[in-house]
């Protein structure tokens, strides 16, 4: 670097660029500071530090029941989601077939559209279809989202996948199924995290969704704006931190299990 | 009774096909979760007012009352501020992508992790942490009242305020469309340019622009889109600022019990997307963009 000249141009990109990667951060940082205080109401300086409402969020009956709703609708989101991915990306990008350019369109087009009118037209299809809305129509409304997200994302593995591969496995004699279990499967299988993980966390944390179908059940993000409209408690700052903290903590996982796949996959 | 036989087997040929076979389940998903709903919101948009079954004569009353009753405004605020938002976006977006796309080299993978991360953070809470921020007595009207003892006007429930929270919350959007447009353009095909006397306006006008163009026309059309449709924005940072089309049509649906007034509000923005979403998808190549490196 030093020996180079560094052009007026690229360091002015590079000032902003970092600009607005801080600026991305800030209401993050605000809502863990706001949840270390002591004060009913926040205000800044922050006179006294505390970590009570930590305590109190984590001894909170309704909150365990809230993140307990959040986790049956995300687990199960995932599971769905990264199944139909999978298959949705096979014909995405993998196989030729007549119809797949209209295919692809229409899976994409959900990612397209605003998230509270389909939560809106969702309810409405619910009530028409006579089904009571509650935490399982909520994981069917996360799906309509994630799905074709998660199929993106696989397809972006998928293009880089190398057809080759199993046509050699099955000249030499494999099934369909041990062609699929030995060699499609690990080698998409970061494609597949990924998308597992970006399933889990999107439905995790989606609101507009969630508002119109999840019916009498409530979930974090929900019960967040609820309180966020009307009747704030420092216990809003709190559940966003620790929400925000599981999910750092899924990420740094994820990534540990990306290395230790590499790992693997050098040796073997 | 041949042809019939041929017809059949074309059909069953068809089928046959790995892809469509790997098609059909995400295809049937979709029909029961989102063809379903657009088509019963589309049905529902022709029923008289206040009615809650398909099964009254069509009617075009709730359309004529979009006029009536003075929507319009409400759309058209959705519109100016969607636009705004693109516009900033775009200013905001198209250094960083250059940057990312051309400038620096492995730096690059971690300003997408970065941009990448909050995305997995509920939008309520990040929302949330701009009012905390921006807050009479929050963390910036408290450093500047510490700091230097000058208290400024409430920065939040004002129009600013919204457009303010849609380009944080969509700038991931487009950004990344951006960079796959940017990376795009061959560095050769520039120094070709500059090599043959174009200028530097002429070649981001006449060489880069139209190369980049794909990935910026998602990027527009995608922020465009999900900013029109946005509610949690206005609802958060704005308060009573401006009423957008997205809360008319919560309010219609929720608290008026009018589905087909609520309907036809979403058809129309359903029907506006839709028309930039298919003039878009006419001009290119999916396979291209995504498969690209």
């Amino acid at each position: 670097m030093t020996s180079q000249r560094i052009n007026p141009a690229k360091l002015l990109i590079i000032i902003w660029t970092v600009t607005v990667l801080i600026f991305l951060y800030i209401p993050m940082f605000s809502v863990v500071l706001a949840s270390l205080t002591k004060k009913r109401y926040f205000s800044f300086p922050v006179q006294h530090w505390d970590t009570i409402w930590y305590e109190k969020a984590l001894d909170s009956l309704s909150v365990r029941d809230l993140i307990a709703t959040s986790l049956s609708v995300a687990v199960l989101v995932t599971v769905f989601s990264v199944v139909l991915g999978f298959c949705g990306a096979l014909a995405f990008a993998r196989y030729d077939w007549t119809g797949r350019k209209l295919f692809q369109k229409i899976v994409l087009l959900p990612i397209f559209f605003p998230q509270a009118v389909l939560g809106l037209a969702l309810l409405l299809w619910f009530s028409t279809l006579g089904i009571t809305t509650s935490w399982k129509t909520a994981v069917f409304a996360h799906m309509i989202w994630i799905v074709p997200i998660v199929t993106l994302i696989m397809t972006i593995q998928i293009y880089g996948f190398d057809p080759s591969l199993e046509e050699a496995a099955f000249d030499m004699g494999a099934s369909r199924w041990q062609v699929l279990r030995e060699v499609t499967l690990p080698l998409l299988s970061p494609g597949i995290i990924s998308g597992a993980v970006f399933a889990f966390l999107l439905s995790w944390g989606n609101f507009p969704l969630s508002l119109f179908s999840t019916g009498a059940d409530q979930t974090v993000p929900e019960w967040l704006y609820a309180k966020m409209v009307s009747g704030y408690t420092p216990m809003v700052p709190t559940l966003g931190s620790l929400t925000m903290g599981g999910a750092v903590v899924l990420l740094v996982l994820t990534y540990g299990l990306y290395r230790l796949l590499a790992r693997r996959h050098r040796r073997g | 009774m041949a042809g019939r036989q041929g017809s059949v087997r074309q059909i069953l040929d068809w089928l046959r096909q790995p892809g469509v076979l790997t098609a059909i389940p995400t295809s049937l998903f979709l029909l029961a979760g989102f063809v379903g709903p657009l088509v019963l919101v589309i049905g529902f948009s022709f029923m008289p007012p206040r009615t809650f079954s398909l099964a009254q004569a069509p009617t075009l009353a709730n359309f004529i009352s979009v006029v009536t009753d003075s929507y319009y405004i409400s759309f058209g605020w959705s519109v100016l501020l969607a636009t705004s938002t693109v516009l900033l976006l775009l200013a905001i977006c198209y250094p960083i992508a250059y940057g990312m796309a051309k400038l620096f080299g492995r730096w690059a993978n971690l300003v997408t992790v970065l941009v990448a991360v909050p995305l997995l953070v509920s939008e309520n809470i990040r929302l949330f942490g701009w009012v905390l921020f921006l807050l009479k007595k929050g963390i910036l009207d408290g450093t500047l009242q510490t700091l230097l003892g000058i208290s400024g006007p409430s920065l939040l429930y004002s129009v600013p305020a919204i457009v303010f929270g849609l380009v944080y919350v969509y700038l991931p959007f487009m950004l990344f469309p951006l960079v796959i447009g940017l990376s795009m353009v061959p560095d050769e095909l520039k120094e070709a340019a500059s090599d043959l006397g174009a200028r530097r306006l002429q070649i981001f006008r006449e060489v880069e622009l139209p190369l980049a163009m794909p990935g910026m026309m998602i990027g527009c059309m995608l922020t465009f889109i999900l900013s029109l449709g946005s509610l949690a924005e206005s609802k958060i940072l704005g308060g009573q600022a401006v009423v957008m089309i997205a809360d008319d049509i919560e309010s219609a649906f929720t608290f008026a019990q009018n589905w087909p007034k609520g309907s036809v509000l979403s058809v129309l923005l359903i029907a506006f997307s839709g028309a930039l979403v298919f003039i878009l998808f006419r001009r290119i190549d999916l396979d291209r963009i995504i498969g690209r490196r």
